[in-house]
């Protein structure tokens, strides 16, 4: 019996070790090939839809119809919920970028089962722990969802969008990220390196 | 053909959420294979270790916008029916510091997050909990706020309106200035990774 189990632990172990072998995250692309690439993808919907590409929109769809679900009367006055809610001729969940961030999520995970990219895990330098970095993500959340909001987009639909179509207060926008990125850099360098 | 084509009416409200999808499907591989589903790369553009997101970030800005002038020139895109976010410039200036404050502590954007979600990354959907509640946050608070929101208002306007310079002057400049920073980062990263030791993903 022991002999048995032994072979079968042998037998799973070398197993394991192949699976590794065949299954290693392949290299990441080259940046200037996946910067033409996502070029391409932007220019894609200049010409299609006339329009660029977006991310924090669709949460704020999301928001804004959970909150008018929840207390109607608390929305109606409300300019910002009211403009992501529209008017009752449509279904507001029937939007643009809702569509296209399920398109992100479905490409996302797509692209990184082929690359054998998919694995449970937690992004984080090696100084920090598991439970910090989970509340310097909710914090990081936190303030990028609410400067998305104040700055009309956010990484996609400004700097990215705006900075091809040469828009002015999206060029200023993507200078001020690097720049609040840059400025708390230091002193976040705990969680990253 | 006129482009564009949603605007000429090519096709309807219903088949342009399918090709949100599949623009969104191509968004998504894109930022994948960039290595944007992982916040230790995103981030480590601040410690200037990897200048990953911006090479992919400046190649694509590059890519559209040259695409888009070439487009126009030729007459097939008008260019004023292609939406630009009008500009307050004050209010997008504390949004951006705001929003990078966010990507260096949160290690995501919201694109990303996305695909990190996708990829299976635990902080990634923490991070997107937490965008929610500062939407959500942002919301309650507009009413105090909507002024400041609407303030230093200058309509739609682009750089080369704005500098009084032709399109295509501008767009050679951004091409100059993304060479420039290309240069640059590969320059630094050699730097970097002969100080540090480290390859460079």
């Amino acid at each position: 019996m022991t002999s048995i189990a032994k072979w079968i632990t042998q037998a799973f172990e070398k197993d394991e070790g192949e699976e590794l072998i065949q299954h290693q995250a392949k290299p990441y692309s080259n940046p200037y090939l996946v910067g033409i690439g996502l070029g391409i993808v932007l220019l894609s919907a200049f010409v299609i839809m006339g329009r660029g590409l977006g991310a924090s929109g669709a949460l704020s769809t999301l928001v804004a119809v959970t909150v008018n679900s929840i207390a109607p009367e608390h929305s109606v006055g409300n300019n910002f919920y009211s403009e992501y809610i529209g008017d009752s001729s449509t279904n507001p969940l029937k939007d643009w970028l809702i569509f296209q961030t399920l398109g992100v999520l479905a490409g996302g995970f797509l692209s990184g089962t082929i690359s054998h990219r998919v694995k449970k895990g937690v992004e984080k330098g090696p100084r920090i722990s598991t439970k910090m970095r989970f509340v310097y993500a909710f914090i990081g959340g936190a303030l990028l969802g609410w400067g998305a909001k104040l700055a009309r987009g956010c990484m996609s639909g400004q700097a990215l969008t705006g900075g091809a179509l040469l828009n002015l207060g999206s060029w200023v926008f993507m200078m001020m990220v690097f720049v609040g990125g840059y400025a708390a850099a230091y002193f976040i360098r705990r969680q990253w390196i | 053909m006129n482009a564009p084509f949603y605007k000429f009416d090519y096709f309807n409200a219903d088949v342009s959420l399918i090709i949100a999808f599949v623009i969104g499907i191509a968004f998504g591989i894109a930022l994948e294979k960039g290595g944007f589903g992982k916040a230790t790369i995103l981030t480590s553009q601040f410690y200037f270790t990897n200048m990953r997101v911006l090479k992919v970030m400046f190649t694509a800005i590059v890519t559209a916008m040259l695409g888009l002038y070439f487009l126009s020139v030729m007459g097939f895109v008008d260019l004023s029916l292609v939406y630009l976010t009008p500009t307050n410039l004050l209010p997008m200036a504390v949004g951006g510091l705001v929003a990078g404050l966010g990507f260096i502590i949160g290690g995501y954007c919201p694109g990303t997050s996305m695909v990190a979600v996708a990829t299976g990354k635990l902080d990634a959907m923490v991070f997107v909990v937490g965008m929610i509640f500062g939407i959500f946050v942002f919301g309650e608070m507009f009413p105090a706020i909507e002024s400041f929101f609407n303030s230093s208002d200058m309509g739609t306007i682009t750089l080369p309106a704005y500098f009084n310079l032709p399109y295509g002057l501008v767009v050679f400049f951004v091409v100059l200035m993304a060479i420039g920073a290309f240069a640059a980062a590969e320059w630094g990263e050699k730097k970097m990774a002969a100080k540090t030791g480290k390859e460079i993903i």
